[in-house]
């Protein structure tokens, strides 16, 4: 039986039927498209140069008109980075008939080089055909004009003019202020690309890349309409762009001058912070770079030079560098002891050139061979004796030490404006079982107390701690930039200090003890920096340090003419002036300097001066004279 | 001469020598390899080729973006799986489901019209969570399916009543889907089922009674129609009328294909889209780009190609066993033809802008699954046929 649903008469005639109708619908479709081709025949062939002309001739381009990145001042308004304008030569590929004879006769005119032509053929590879190429930036004056001249000959090829960021003050405040430059892979994807538009620089370090948001300001837009060449023939219109931000920043150039003066040749860096609001009034790392190489790109070699140098220019001491604090810690270790009790401002230590643990033979040396005598605080202040210190850390314990130095922010991040600050190291003994695995030994306690041992510090730790001090307490965040204007407005907005919560020191008279020691280091009889106070008006509080580099045996002694410079000890020097009242918390550190009272303190007291304005009788000598 | 009456018990011609010596021959053993895996060579042939342009173009009015490639040829990798699924199941079997594939699809757009997350301004788009798609697309296959099915039932031509219960079958869909509103696939949706009417054999005189309602139906139409609607079809007549707004799609899709003049400014070159003044040059517009880059010569291949494989499908229609096999291969095949020619009409400017994609080439997922689905079903409907030989 076959199956009904096939319908086998009907099939072969409904076959056909649908044939006939699918031959129909075949024919109709091929009409249809007929009447498609003949359209589009219209269109491509006969108004073809019409749509062609329209294409061409009227296309509206949307040009970005990027913002002028904010200015950057010291405290006096003496401008640290500025933009000044600069000249490109600049080729949209799409427009030059040829390339290459194009290239050839602009080598002629201009004296190309091959490395700009090696560059040029890299750049554009990256980008399309109707995009403008940089053949050659920063043309001088005389380059212009003579393209100018002769520009009818270069269709597509054209100057533009862009501002480019200038520091007029060179490498003075390259750790400081930083450097802008090319925009990267990777910081293309954190920005807003749309505000970028147009923009070739970006804050790369220091305050110009803490404060990018601020600095860079809003992009604007003009709407144009250009002609064959890609040449504006009018604006349609336009949105302009809201410039950056000026920021003015707490830095003073003469005391940035003035230390980085004072170091010299050596290595190292001064950090001086406003005591009242955190402000830092100079910020110095040696030695330094010009960061002006960075703007428009620094050369391979250039830049290998820099990084390879052993004296590592390009890393800021300022923020990142370690160094043992040295005896400028025992001010802090003896308000801990005052404080927690362990010691009084009279009690008394004998210093026999040496002190061992009960039990144990082992001589941790003082500095003075011969020994202190009797010290107390105020003389073991002062002569930096290490007897007395080891002595006090030993009473204190480990424990208590850490736990009260971390009031001052030793181990921790200062927070102050610059990106890459580090922590610095403040040891415990959970540190030790952490990172070490290893038990925490008495005899490391009593070189923490004299600021050696595994303990390191920043400069701009150091003179927060400082400022923190002098201010009995009172810690403000170290802080840069003082007062931002923006575009618009007329007047500056200050940035507020930014005040921590006050240390939870009990008794006030052991600020005044601490203090008064400290005082005694420079103006007391015996102070290790008793040089560096002469001529005064006022007392200010100080302390020396000399940081060992490396360990020396036992009884061995320490003789810098036969040791290699880079094995010298780092001179170290901590002061805040006046000492009542104080205004200005300073923290030198010379890397292989020798002698904390020989090289750092007097770099501190030109500071000093130079914030006080004190002539000492040598400078007015010679301003007489001139 | 009856299919039926053969059986594979007594293949008539299969010990001829002249068969057995082709046999041998690489080309057939190629062909019984696709015949084995249930594809059809030109079909697939022309997939391929058209997957190599739509890389091609996608390249270019991408901004030359490889990601985008990398997401397209995902997406057609998708396509082709559902396409060989559907050519495995046996045409019976989707006779037997029709009528269920059909229901749910109307319950999926009653939902989507109630619950539909909003997208592009309408309510098109069921969230399953892990992804959204269309009840539309089912639909496109759906409905020719289902009125394929009914009408075999019975010897061809319809009677009237018969007539319109399929005219009702059609209408349903089509008027949910205009509701979401998406004029663009309920376009193709109705096509789809009224070819299959059409190639049913009714007679001239209905169809010309039906094109005289329609053209009295217009005024009608544009009473119920959306105000953006009405305003593409205003601007298809006088584009100029409103250049910064819905003109402005049709002035630089013409600029961009008048441009390109006989041959075209080249692969890559092509200034209206990369300059970004061609709106959609990935999607709907796509053809405009290819119109400049490689100009008349290009789209004509480009047509060329279309029409021939419509014509293998239609082909294959023809050579269906079942009548409701070629009712529905023979509305997949001329349906694909619809698409092109409401998309190719849509960017040269000679039908309102509806938004519907150009078949195989322009960027995008649902309408490549249901485009290939289609080829799927045409596949199965010629390689299961009972074959007089192997």
């Amino acid at each position: 039986m076959i199956d009904p649903r096939y319908r086998l008469k009907d099939h072969s005639r409904e076959s056909q039927l649908i044939s006939t109708r699918l031959i129909i619908a075949g024919v109709l479709s091929v009409l249809l498209f007929g009447i498609i081709i003949f359209r589009l025949v219209i269109l491509q062939i006969v108004e073809f140069e019409h749509f062609d002309s329209l294409s061409n001739r009227n296309r509206i381009d949307i040009e970005p008109l990027p913002p002028q990145r904010g200015l950057i001042y010291d405290r006096n308004g003496v401008l640290l980075a500025e933009n000044i304008p600069t000249f490109s030569l600049e080729l949209i590929p799409e427009k030059v008939p040829d390339i290459d004879a194009t290239l050839a006769e602009l080598t002629t005119l201009l004296s190309l080089t091959e490395e700009d032509i090696e560059a040029f053929k890299t750049r554009r590879t990256r980008h399309r055909a109707f995009e403008e190429v940089v053949l050659r930036s920063q043309l001088t004056e005389e380059e212009v004009a003579l393209f100018s001249v002769n520009r009818h000959r270069f269709p597509g090829v054209d100057v533009v003019g862009r501002l480019i960021r200038h520091y007029p003050q060179g490498a003075l405040f390259a750790h400081a202020v930083g450097y802008v430059g090319r925009i990267n892979q990777q910081e293309m994807q954190e920005i807003d690309r749309q505000n970028y538009k147009g923009t070739l620089q970006i804050g790369k370090n220091g305050v110009e890349k803490q404060y990018e948001d601020l600095l860079h300001g809003t992009v604007g837009y003009r709407q144009v309409e250009t002609n064959v060449q890609g040449r504006t023939v009018r604006e349609l219109y336009s949105e302009p762009a809201t410039g950056g931000e000026d920021l003015y920043l707490h830095l003073d150039i003469n005391l940035q001058r003035t230390a980085a003066e004072a170091l010299g040749d050596y290595s190292g860096s001064v950090v001086a912070l406003d005591t009242r609001n955190g402000g830092v009034l100079a910020l110095v790392s040696k030695p330094d770079y010009d960061p002006n190489a960075f703007v428009t790109g620094i050369s391979v070699k250039d830049y290998a030079e820099l990084r390879d140098n052993p004296e590592q220019p390009l890393f800021n001491r300022a923020l990142r560098g370690h160094y043992p604090p040295g005896s400028t810690f025992k001010p802090f270790v003896a308000l801990a002891g005052l404080e927690l009790n362990v010691v009084t401002e009279q009690s008394r230590t004998y210093c026999p050139g040496f002190y061992s643990l009960p039990g144990n033979d082992h001589r941790y040396r003082c500095w003075r061979r011969q020994g202190h005598a009797h010290v107390d605080l105020k003389s073991a202040m002062a002569e930096s004796c290490d007897v007395y210190f080891y002595d006090l850390a030993h009473a204190l314990g480990i424990d208590r030490l850490h736990g009260f130095l971390d009031y001052f922010g030793f181990g921790h991040q200062t927070g102050i404006d610059v990106p890459g600050e580090s922590r610095g190291l403040s040891p415990s003994r959970e540190w030790k079982r952490a990172q070490r695995n290893q038990a925490w030994f008495p005899g490391e306690t009593l070189i923490s107390g004299i600021g050696q041992g595994f303990n390191q510090t920043t400069p701009v730790q150091l003179a927060h701690a400082t400022a923190t001090l002098g201010m009995m307490g009172t810690a403000f965040k170290p802080q840069l930039v003082r007062a931002t204007k923006a575009d618009t407005d007329e007047g500056m907005q200050l940035i507020g200090a930014q005040q921590a919560d006050s240390l939870p020191i009990q008794q006030s008279r052991n600020w005044q003890a601490v203090i008064e020691s400290m005082v005694e280091v420079i103006h007391g009889r015996r102070g290790t920096a008793r040089h560096t106070g002469e001529g005064l008006p006022f007392k200010f509080a100080g302390k020396t340090g000399t940081a060992q580099v490396f360990g020396i045996a036992q009884d061995a002694k320490y003789d810098a003419e036969t040791l290699a410079k880079k094995l010298h000890d780092h001179a170290l020097f901590v002061a805040f002036a006046p000492a009542e009242d104080p205004e200005i918390a300073i923290a030198v550190v010379v890397e292989n300097g020798g002698s904390g009272s020989g090289v750092a303190a007097p770099i501190a007291r030109k500071l000093i001066d130079v914030y006080f304005g004190i002539e000492t009788e040598k400078e007015a000598d010679e301003s007489i004279d001139e | 001469m009856n299919p039926l009456m053969n059986d594979r018990r007594n293949p008539p011609r299969a010990m001829s020598p002249f068969l057995h010596d082709r046999r041998k021959a690489p080309k057939l053993q190629w062909s019984s390899l696709l015949q084995r895996a249930h594809l059809d060579g030109w079909l697939l042939l022309g997939i391929i080729i058209f997957s190599i342009l739509s890389m091609l173009v996608l390249y270019s009015s991408g901004g030359q973006d490889t990601a985008i490639l990398i997401r397209q040829a995902i997406r057609i990798g998708i396509a082709a799986i559902f396409m060989i699924l559907l050519a495995q199941i046996h045409p019976d079997r989707l006779k037997d489901i029709a009528f269920w594939v059909y229901a749910v699809g109307m319950l999926l757009l009653l939902v989507v019209l109630l619950f539909g997350t909003i997208g592009k301004g309408a309510q098109r788009w069921l969230d399953l969570g892990f992804f959204r798609f269309q009840p539309s697309e089912i639909m496109k296959l759906a409905v020719p399916l289902v009125v394929a099915v009914y009408l075999a039932e019975r010897p061809l031509s319809p009677t009237y009543p018969r007539l319109l219960v399929a005219l009702i079958l059609i209408a349903a869909p089509v008027f949910l889907i205009s509701q979401q509103p998406d004029l663009g696939t309920a376009l193709l949706v109705g096509s789809s089922g009224l070819i299959v009417i059409f190639l049913s054999g009714i007679s001239w005189r209905v169809i010309t009674g039906f094109l005289a309602l329609c053209a009295a139906a217009v005024p009608v139409l544009w009473y119920f129609m959306y105000d953006y609607q009405r305003r593409r079809v205003m601007t298809l007549f006088n584009p100029e009328s409103d250049p910064l707004g819905a003109g402005y799609h049709i002035i630089q899709s013409k600029i961009a294909i008048g441009s390109g003049g006989l041959h075209g400014r080249g692969w890559l070159h092509g200034t209206q889209s990369h300059l970004q003044f061609l709106p959609e040059q990935t999607t709907d517009f796509v053809f405009a780009v290819i119109a400049e880059e490689f100009g008349l010569v290009g789209v004509i291949a480009l047509i060329v190609l279309y029409l021939l494989v419509t014509a293998r499908g239609m082909y294959i229609a023809a050579q269906a066993q079942a009548t409701y096999m070629k009712l529905l291969a023979g509305s997949i095949a001329l349906t694909f033809l619809v698409y092109v020619f409401v998309n190719v009409g849509m960017v040269i400017g000679l039908l309102p802008v509806v938004g519907a994609p150009l078949p195989l080439i322009s960027y995008g997922g649902t309408s490549m699954v249901t485009l290939l689905a289609g080829f799927g079903i045409l596949m199965s409907i010629h390689t299961h046929r009972r074959m007089m030989s192997p």
